[in-house]
């Protein structure tokens, strides 16, 4: 049961807080209709980390809310990847960041509709329909500006080189996904094999091998997940179990 | 309190009467998101489904649903809501179709496209609510739910 309860926080972390770092662009995106596209798809990782902060605080039974999930754990407790809490850095990131996702998403929810537990495959069967058009969107946005102007491949290659070594995370099991039998290593082929397509396409290069960042899916996280509860906490620290 | 169990055509009746706060010319029952009704001797269980994960919505129509069944004589009716099978907008009444259609509002296509994984297709035309055109191009995709 415990595999059971640190994977759902794990995936609802995930999503939390990948979707506080895009709500970053909120009121701020390049053009209009990317900034609704943006902020859109953060209220779908918003529902989805709702959806799993839920299953986890019925496991638990103990009065957790998923508020309390969201809201008031420490950041040793965050089991989140390191990739979702870097910094939003400029559109090329944050667009490479939610490619990166999204394909670890599309093939992590199919995984999970077959998965053993009926509410982890409701959850991926509902969710998998909003992932499939935010890994349109986003591929097309890598293609666009990795194949776009010299100022917009530059951005990708760096915005590349930054995000590439926290990729391998994604796949490195944690001790509760080692329990649960999750199979990450069919998953890293098929998000290998989507995400050299597109950066194929894309012009740019795959890095060749190197280093891996890893920690955050056993709360070792860098600084900046600090910063990042802050902001998201602030109001229920505040203003302990303020409503409206 | 209620004495006599109502029949389901009954409670759907009533369920006509609660809205969608976004959209309110659409019942829950035009949406399609009112999956079950359960009747078991005089306990009543409405199970509703999100059109999508993050709808805001969603609360505050459990909210509405609840206060509608206390209304008719039923305060402890129980609201579920499940994730499984998930929302299409082939769950949408012709009838509720119809209406979002003289709201303003583009109505789905019986088959939706656009859902699948190719880049840079084409959009589908949408035939204009207003003037019954099909020379309209998609602007953005992100807004209310899609398929």
């Amino acid at each position: 049961m415990k595999a059971l309860i640190d994977y759902t926080l794990h995936l609802a972390d995930n999503t939390l807080i990948l979707a506080q770092r895009n709500a970053e662009w909120c009121g701020h995106g390049p053009v209009l209709e990317q900034d609704i596209a943006i902020t859109n798809i953060t209220l779908d990782l918003v529902g989805q980390s709702r959806s799993f902060y839920q299953y986890a605080a019925l496991l638990l039974n103990n009065g957790s809310t998923e508020d309390s999930l969201a809201y008031l754990r420490t950041e040793r407790e965050y089991k989140n990847c390191l990739l979702m809490e870097l910094p939003r850095g400029d559109w090329g990131q944050t667009i490479l960041r939610q490619f990166f996702n999204s394909a670890y998403q599309f093939y992590l929810y199919q995984y999970l509709q077959q998965y053993n537990d009926p509410q982890l495959a409701a959850i991926a069967e509902k969710s998998i329909k909003e992932v499939s058009y935010h890994l349109r969107w986003s591929s097309e946005w890598v293609i666009r500006l990795g194949d776009g102007t010299d100022e917009s491949h530059q951005r990708m290659e760096q915005a590349l080189e930054t995000l590439w070594p926290y990729t391998g995370e994604l796949f490195l099991a944690a001790p509760y996904e080692k329990e649960l039998g999750i199979d990450l290593a069919a998953l890293q082929v098929s998000w290998n094999q989507k995400v050299k397509s597109v950066l194929d396409e894309a012009t740019l290069t795959v890095p060749e091998k190197i280093f891996m960042q890893q920690g955050g899916k056993t709360g070792i996280h860098s600084e900046h997940l600090g910063f990042l509860l802050t902001d998201l906490q602030y109001m229920q620290r505040t203003y302990p179990g303020c409503e409206w | 309190m209620n004495e006599t169990i109502p029949d389901k055509a009954t409670i759907v009746s009533w369920l006509e009467e609660v809205k969608d706060p976004e959209v309110p010319v659409l019942s829950v029952i035009d949406l399609g998101i009112v999956r079950d009704i359960r009747l078991q001797d005089a306990d009543m269980e409405i199970v509703i489904t999100p059109t999508y994960s993050g709808c805001p919505a969603m609360d505050m129509i459990a909210t509405m649903i609840k206060m509608e069944m206390a209304s008719h004589g039923f305060p402890s009716a129980k609201i579920t809501t499940v994730l499984s099978p998930a929302w299409t907008t082939d769950w949408m009444t012709e009838k509720g179709k119809q209406q979002l259609k003289e709201y303003g509002i583009a109505p789905p296509h019986p088959k939706q496209q656009g859902c699948d994984q190719r880049l840079f297709q084409e959009a589908e035309a949408v035939q204009c609510p207003r003037c019954g055109s099909y020379h309209t191009q998609r602007i953005s995709e992100f807004g209310s739910t899609a398929c």
